[in-house]
């Protein structure tokens, strides 16, 4: 299946748009690639490749809306037929990558198919990490596909006592919606707060306050050593000092790895993701995009990988431009939300443990209030907590706009 | 062009409005979207194509119509 010209050259100094662009991983970055590129003015072929045989989804809404069972799943559904049609792209679904050839940027599927191109994207997202004895348990749960969530759901409708594993947004935002369905919720996690890793303790010692509140019994800086069951169903959680936590359902939010192991041996660089330069370039002609990417933020001098769904679009932007000849560094205000109950948090930028926090609007005793985080004088972080727009309009003053060939923002001082 | 905003997606992200501040703004309480001008004029049109692309929740539909 060969679509242009051989193409030994470096294919970033290639004049003119490439003949043909593949993209592995059709979800929230690897779409959003493909219709940045249309918008840009591309005509060529476009083909999105993706292991999962259902037209793509949006994942925030599955551990809220799908999994509280407020959204039918088709809700989540990331474009509409006509939108995907509009893109005139080969949606190849249901077929996985399995290797990448460098010398000819083709790409291998599990069917036996060879996919080369003159531009490959690399857009293949993240594998959740599972607990030691869970694999092949029933009851025993991860997150991260639609299949996950109604899994999930499933069993979480008839059951009663649930263990979530892990103090971080997801197992957070899983508990927080397991209450909500009238569980008995126990959340074990290794931090001392919860979202202690992400927003550091003052904010996470207000969500810790708002889950007990709900009813969520917690244990933090608590280790889980295995899942346990019986008789091929899952019966509880053993924790580092022996105890054991009975459950009927656990679900395991311990983290994700980058879903590249398809890409070793492939020469490709691979570290905690694929690694790229300032421009999303792993190699001439190929890119990264998405949870799956780590690249050089030239604005903070080091790498970046986010896994959060607007860096997913905002550097699919990125990438198709860069695809497209542009010689712009990727540089983003990173962004990610969270819904717990009927909190509604905002982080821009990076709200990092380490960074001194004061409050600047409203008040946490309130559940109402926006937190500016300051590290060596400068403001590198603004938090909302049911305060968007007045968190958006801080970021505004105290963090670089999020792309600099946008026409300058009106000042909001 | 013919702009629509799902209130009930909207994660209240403000993406929009620091793209296209003519077109969105925010409710001041809960940050949700307010859609300034559903039919903007044709300088308006790539900053609002940009907003429905990066908007986290997939909550701006962009009709191209004349
Ligand atoms: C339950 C849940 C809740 C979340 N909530 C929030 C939130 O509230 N706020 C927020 O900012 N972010 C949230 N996120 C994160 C956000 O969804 C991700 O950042 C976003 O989905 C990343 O997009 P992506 O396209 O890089 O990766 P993914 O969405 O993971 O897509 C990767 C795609 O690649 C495909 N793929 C993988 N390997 C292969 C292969 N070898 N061959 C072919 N295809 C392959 C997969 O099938 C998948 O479709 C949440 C994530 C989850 C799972
Ligand atoms: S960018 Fe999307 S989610 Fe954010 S405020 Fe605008 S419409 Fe809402």
């Amino acid at each position: 299946m060969r679509a242009g010209p051989q193409q030994d050259d470096d294919a970033g100094t290639r004049p003119g748009p490439p003949s043909g662009v593949t993209i592995v991983g059709a979800s929230a970055a690897g779409l959003s690639t493909a219709e940045a590129l249309r918008r840009r003015g591309y005509q060529g072929r476009l083909r999105l490749l993706d292991a999962e045989d259902r037209l793509p989804y949006d994942r925030p809404p599955l551990s809220k809306q799908v999994l509280s069972g407020a959204w039918e799943p088709s809700r989540a559904r990331l474009r509409g037929p006509d939108q995907l049609a509009a893109l005139n792209a080969e949606l190849l679904l249901g077929e996985r990558a399995v290797s990448l050839d460098l010398r000819n940027r083709s790409v291998t599927t599990d069917t036996g198919r060879s996919l080369e191109d003159d531009v490959l994207v690399l857009a293949t997202g993240l594998a959740p990490v599972v607990l030691p004895g869970q694999d092949g348990l029933a009851g025993a749960h991860v997150l991260r596909g639609l299949d996950h969530a109604l899994a999930l759901r499933r069993d979480l409708v008839t059951a009663a006592r649930v263990v979530v594993v892990g103090e971080g947004v997801l197992g957070a935002e899983i508990a927080a919606t397991a209450r909500g369905l009238g569980l008995d919720v126990t959340l074990v996690g290794l931090g001392h707060t919860l979202l202690a890793d992400q927003l550091g303790g003052t904010v996470g010692g207000v969500l810790t306050d708002l889950h007990t509140e709900r009813g969520v019994r917690l244990r933090l800086g608590t280790a889980v050593e295995s899942v346990v069951g019986d008789g091929g169903r899952v019966s509880g959680v053993r924790l580092t000092g022996g105890e054991v936590l009975s459950a009927d359902v656990v679900v395991a939010a311990v983290g994700s790895r980058p879903a590249t192991a398809w890409l070793e041996g492939s020469g490709l660089p691979l570290g905690d993701g694929v690694e790229t330069d300032a421009r999303c370039r792993a190699a001439p002609g190929i890119y990264a995009v998405g949870d799956a990417a780590s690249w050089f933020h030239e604005g903070l001098g080091r790498r970046l990988r986010l896994e959060n769904r607007t860096n997913a679009v905002e550097q699919a932007q990125a990438v198709a431009a860069a695809i497209l000849g542009a010689d712009r560094p990727f540089t983003p205000v990173p962004y990610f939300w969270t819904d717990q109950y009927d909190a509604r948090i905002q982080a821009h930028g990076m709200p990092s443990p380490g960074a001194q926090v004061s409050i600047a609007e409203g008040d946490p005793a309130d559940r109402r209030f926006v937190a500016v985080y300051t590290e060596g004088g400068r403001v590198t972080g603004v938090l909302g907590w049911n305060m968007p727009k007045q968190a958006r309009l801080l970021r505004q003053e105290h963090l670089a706009p999020p792309d600099a060939r946008r026409p300058p923002q009106p000042s909001v001082r | 062009m013919k702009v629509t905003v799902d209130e009930d997606k909207c994660c209240g992200a403000g993406q929009c409005v620091l793209i296209a501040p003519e077109v969105f703004d925010q409710r001041d309480d809960d940050g949700i979207v307010v859609l300034l001008d559903s039919a903007p004029g044709p300088d308006q049109h790539a900053l609002v194509r940009e907003s429905a692309a990066v908007c986290p929740a997939a909550a701006i539909e962009v009709t191209e119509e004349a």
